[in-house]
C-alpha cells in the first residue's frame, strides 16, 4: 500500500478509500479527555480543507474514526485534529506520540457556509467538543475580519476544567471586534466566569437577527434549545446551520452507516441548514 | 426640578422587566424601589434568611449558589445585567432557599417585597402586566435549568 501511494503524485488523492500515512509532529493534551494532534503534510504539499470538513483517521489496526479538522484553513501546511477520547479508535489515537503514523482519508463533507455569512453578522455557538469543528470558522472570520459585520462566539461546556482552547478564547475575548461569551454548566466558587447554559447568552449578544448567519456545533439537544432561542429572537431557520454527528465508516456515502433520514451525513453533511433537518431531530427512530 | 423618585423611575425603565410599562405603572413601582450596591465577594442574601426584596440587576454579576456538605459550594447559575432574581419575595414563606453572592461589584434595583405584593393586589391591571413579565422571566429560567439538568456535555459510554 505504501508503494502504491509513493507512485501517486503527492497532490492527488489516489482513492477516497485509501488512507495516506502522515506522521504526527505534535501531540498535546487539552483537557482530561480531549487532545490535539498535528500531522506533517509537507510531503504532500499541504492539506487544503474548508471549515467544517472532517477526515477519517486510522490508528493502525484499530479502525477509523471521523474527526473534524480543527486547524486554520488559511494555514494548509498544518493538519490539526482535536479529539475526545471516548472509544477504541480515539483512545488509540490518544496513545500516539510525535513521529507515530496515522492513516488519513479526506477531507470529507459539506463545509460551513462561510461565504454566505460575508457582509452579515456571524453568530457561532459551540458546546463542549463542538468548539473544535467551529474553530476553523473562527480562524477564517478573524483572518478575514472585514468580510463580516458583528461576530459573536458563544461557548458552553461542562465545567471550567473542560474548557477547550482557553488561551485562544482569551485572545479572542481581548479583541474589541469580537463578542465572546464563555459559560459552564457547573462550577464551584473558584470559577469567576459565567455559570449556566449557552442559550442565555444568545439573547445578550448584539446581532441583527434578520441579517445573521448562525453556526452551531454541540450536542443535538443543546442545538435544539439554541435554535429555538435564535428563532424566538426573530432569526429565520434558513439562517441557522448545525452539524450532525453519526457513526461514519466510509466517508463517501457508500456504506450507509451515517444515514440520517434521506441523506448521508458524510456526504450531504455534516453541516446542514437547520430548517432542512429540524423535523428529524426529535424523531426517535432517526 | 427632578426628584430622586423621578430619577429612579427613569433608570428603572431601562431594565427589561420594566421597559414598556406605562408611566403610571413605573411610578407605582418606583415607590417600592431603592438602589442597592453589593461589593465583590459580599452576599446579597443567604439561604434561610427572610426574602424581603425582588432584585433587578443593573450591572455586575451574582452567583446563585447552594452549599452541600459533601460537595462544597455549587454555583447553579450566574445572573447579570438585565436579569431579575428573588421570586421568593413574592411567595410564602418569603425565605431564600439559595445563596446569592456578588462575584463582581454589582448594582441592583431592590423592590420591597411587601410593598410590591400590596401593589400587585391593589391594582389588578398592574398586577396582571407585571406578573406576566415575571412569568416570562421564570419560564426562561426554567428552560435554562432544564437544559442544564440534562448535562448534555457529559460523555456517555
Amino acid at each position: 500500500m505504501t508503494n502504491l501511494l509513493a507512485e501517486a503524485p503527492a497532490s492527488v488523492r489516489p482513492d477516497v478509500m485509501i488512507p495516506e500515512f502522515l506522521p504526527i509532529t505534535r501531540a498535546r493534551r487539552d483537557t482530561r479527555d480531549v487532545f490535539t494532534i498535528e500531522l506533517d503534510v509537507s510531503a504532500r504539499g499541504g492539506f487544503s480543507f474548508a471549515p467544517g470538513q472532517f477526515n477519517m483517521l486510522y490508528p493502525f489496526g484499530m479502525g477509523e474514526s471521523a474527526i473534524s479538522i480543527s486547524g486554520d484553513p488559511d494555514c494548509p501546511d498544518k493538519l490539526v485534529h482535536t479529539i475526545r477520547a471516548v472509544g477504541t479508535v480515539t483512545k488509540a489515537l490518544q496513545a500516539l506520540r510525535k513521529g507515530d503514523i496515522v492513516g488519513v482519508r479526506g477531507p470529507f463533507g459539506r463545509p460551513w457556509p462561510t461565504s454566505d455569512a460575508c457582509g452579515k453578522d456571524l453568530v457561532i455557538i459551540a458546546g463542549g467538543i463542538g468548539l473544535a469543528p467551529l474553530r476553523p470558522v473562527i480562524y477564517h472570520a478573524v483572518n478575514h475580519r472585514d468580510a463580516f459585520r458583528k461576530i459573536a462566539i458563544i461557548y458552553g461546556t461542562r465545567t471550567p476544567a473542560d474548557l477547550l482552547f482557553p488561551k485562544e478564547l482569551e485572545q479572542w475575548r481581548g479583541r474589541l471586534d469580537l463578542q465572546v461569551q464563555v459559560t459552564v454548566d457547573a462550577a464551584d466558587r473558584s470559577w469567576k466566569g459565567h455559570t449556566g447554559v449557552v442559550t442565555k447568552h444568545i439573547g445578550r449578544t448584539e446581532f441583527d437577527p434578520g441579517n445573521t448567519i448562525a453556526m452551531m456545533c454541540g450536542p443535538e439537544i443543546m442545538m435544539r434549545f439554541a435554535a429555538r432561542e435564535l428563532e424566538r429572537l426573530g432569526m429565520p431557520t434558513e439562517s441557522i446551520w448545525i452539524t450532525m454527528e453519526r457513526n461514519m465508516r466510509c466517508g463517501a456515502a457508500l456504506c450507509g452507516h451515517c444515514q440520517f433520514g434521506p441523506s448521508f451525513i458524510c456526504k450531504d453533511g455534516p453541516v446542514y441548514r437547520y430548517d432542512t433537518v429540524a423535523h428529524l431531530l426529535s424523531v426517535r427512530e432517526v | 426640578m427632578v426628584t430622586e423618585l423621578q430619577t429612579l423611575a427613569r433608570s428603572l425603565r431601562e431594565h427589561s422587566l420594566v421597559k414598556g410599562l406605562s408611566d403610571g405603572h413605573v411610578d407605582f413601582l418606583s415607590g417600592c424601589t431603592k438602589n442597592v450596591r453589593v461589593a465583590q465577594g459580599r452576599f446579597l442574601f443567604r439561604e434561610g434568611s427572610s426574602a424581603d426584596e425582588l432584585y433587578l440587576v443593573r450591572s455586575g454579576k451574582i452567583a446563585l449558589e447552594v452549599h452541600d456538605g459533601a460537595r462544597g459550594t455549587i454555583v447553579l447559575e450566574t445572573i447579570g445585567a438585565d436579569d431579575a432574581l428573588g421570586w421568593a419575595a413574592l411567595n410564602p414563606p418569603y425565605r431564600w432557599n439559595i445563596d446569592a453572592q456578588a462575584i463582581e461589584p454589582t448594582l441592583l434595583f431592590a423592590i420591597n417585597g411587601a410593598c410590591l405584593r400590596q401593589k400587585l393586589d391593589a391594582d389588578h391591571s398592574f398586577g396582571y402586566v407585571f406578573t406576566r413579565r415575571l412569568m416570562n422571566e421564570i419560564h426562561e429560567r426554567l428552560e435554562r435549568l432544564r437544559l442544564q439538568a440534562l448535562d448534555v456535555y457529559r460523555v456517555r459510554s
